[in-house]
């Protein structure tokens, strides 16, 4: 099964620039800066994003971080005042470009929120409406597999299979933020962004979530979120530090969490401020 | 902005506990060995009894500490510097209790060679041995006491000086031994006292690469020139 948003891109996919770790980068902010109004709120930031990993982006509140993560699938031209300069690119294509379909962009790039947030229908339904409406399924059957292997992808199916029909809302929290994930996976996006996923979450959720992003890593490029300093070190394998609206640095997750460079990472994480 | 404390200052006071406890370990052991070189040399058996007891309080302190870590790491899940300094503090305190273990030691032998006395000659080198020794420990101790590196390096070199003393002093017991028959019971007491001398170097030396971990975050390159090369010297060596 393949996207055909892919195509409007597919001519970029041969030129994939590799990072210096041989990693392939998937997704390039390049001197991004964000303005609410006349107020920056993101300055000149530079991050890669590797294909196939899970890059944390952590700092206190405030710092620019979900900002950061709301510009990679375009989700702050829903905000009037927001201004985004800078270039992001997806596979190497400028995804500012006017002539990108962002609704296509953002099949490609599926975002998963803090609060589970499953519409008001079926949780069949939930899995089946982002298929149906970007054409990815012929049949009838094709959907029912589809939805199949979504909740399967998300861990969700031997819990889900028997009450298809019973809306998304009445599941536990942990379920609902599963069948949001199986959601965003079921219109085979490259690149999934998570905003806190499991900030709303009981421990035992947030360990199926994580160990869910952990097995989404074989096949999706993630960005994450998170405020809880043990989560990115668990689920990562690149953090990125944001105080102030700046990059302070972004190094191997296993480095930031045992000997970071910059003092501000560290009072950070070990709880000094913030 | 130069934050220096947590924002949970009970964690603070975590870190502060473990600081202090290792201190204090240090300083025990320190005197420990002093003690036991000093009775050595003046045959003093109740000094040397003061230094077998001391060792419990010296065990106690790692157990308390021990505790701690494992409570810390529970409790507030440090990382970076502080992940660094709690490890290394488990590190730490497991050296001072091997140097305390080392000074026991010593303490015990002092009743076997005080019972046949002995010259001042044969116990000399141990008396130098010992200030190297200490003057090594007294070193690492400030160095975590200041979490300074500055002398970190130096501190590891000057092992050395103790391996080549270490090795110096074991031909001359040699010497002694084969020289009279009569000496061999306090001349092998006395080669193990040295031994464990020469072992508090190491620990010493191990307590510095803590350190210099804790400041940096890196480890000091493994290799290190050895000096003790007392396992390959053979009574005829001592002729030559």
């Amino acid at each position: 099964m393949k996207v055909e948003a892919d195509q409007v891109f597919a001519n970029n996919q041969a030129a994939a620039a590799v990072g210096a770790t041989g990693a392939v980068i998937k997704m390039k902010g390049d001197k991004v800066g964000v303005f609410y109004g006349s107020k920056q709120a993101l300055f000149d930031v530079d991050l890669d994003i590797y294909e196939r990993q899970v890059t944390a982006l952590i700092g206190p509140s405030g710092c620019g971080k979900s900002t950061f993560l709301r510009c990679l699938n375009r989700m702050n031209d829903t905000i009037d005042i927001c201004r985004v300069t800078g270039k992001i690119t997806l596979d190497s294509e400028d995804i500012y470009d006017p002539a990108i379909d962002v609704v296509e962009l953002r099949a490609r790039v599926g975002m998963v929120f803090q609060k589970p947030n499953p519409f008001p229908k079926s949780i069949y339904e939930n899995v089946a409406y982002g298929p149906r409406i970007h054409g990815l399924v012929k049949s009838k059957a094709d959907l029912d597999n589809l939805v199949e292997q979504s909740l399967r992808g998300a861990g969700l199916w031997e819990e889900a299979k028997d009450r298809l029909q019973e809306p998304g809302t009445g599941l536990s929290g942990g379920q609902q933020q599963r069948l949001c994930i199986a959601r965003a996976i079921a219109v085979a996006p490259e690149v999934i962004l998570m905003d806190e996923p499991c900030s709303a979450l009981d421990p035992i959720a947030t360990a199926k979530v994580e160990e869910l992003i952990d097995e989404l890593r074989e096949n999706y490029t993630i960005v994450i979120v998170t405020h809880s300093m043990q989560q990115a070190a668990r689920v990562s394998q690149r953090t990125a530090m944001f105080h102030l609206g700046e990059l302070v640095e972004v190094d191997d997750t296993k480095t930031i969490f045992t000997n970071p460079s910059e003092k501000r990472t560290q009072d950070y994480i070990t709880g000094r401020f913030g | 902005m130069v934050p220096t404390s947590h924002t949970v200052t009970a964690f603070d006071e975590d870190m502060k506990f473990v600081a202090h406890k290792i201190a204090e370990m240090g300083g025990l052991a320190e005197r420990m060995v002093e003690n036991s070189i000093r009775a050595l040399i003046k045959s003093d058996l109740q000094l040397a009894q003061k230094v077998i007891s001391d060792d419990l309080m010296l065990d106690e302190a790692q157990a308390t500490l021990d505790d701690k870590v494992i409570l810390i790491i529970a409790q507030r899940q440090p990382v970076a510097s502080d992940l660094r300094e709690v490890f290394s503090a488990i590190r730490i305190a497991s050296d001072l209790e091997r140097v305390g273990d080392l000074a026991k030691n010593i303490a015990k032998r002092v009743v076997a060679i005080s019972e046949r006395g002995h010259s001042v000659n044969l116990v000399r080198g141990i008396d130098h041995l010992g200030d190297l020794a200490l003057a090594q420990l007294k070193e690492v101790l400030d160095a975590f006491g200041s979490r300074s590196v500055t002398r970190i390096n130096m501190i590891r070199d000057r092992d050395d000086e103790i391996d080549a003393m270490y090795t110096s002093l074991f031909r001359e017991l040699l010497t002694y031994m084969m020289e009279d028959p009569r000496n061999i019971t306090t001349c092998t007491h006395l080669l193990f006292c040295a031994k464990n001398i020469e072992r508090i170097g190491d620990h010493a030396t191990n307590i510095a690469e803590s350190v210099y971990y804790i400041v940096t975050g890196e480890h000091l390159s493994a290799y290190r020139p050895k000096e003790d090369k007392t396992h390959r010297i053979v009574a005829d060596d001592t002729d030559a």
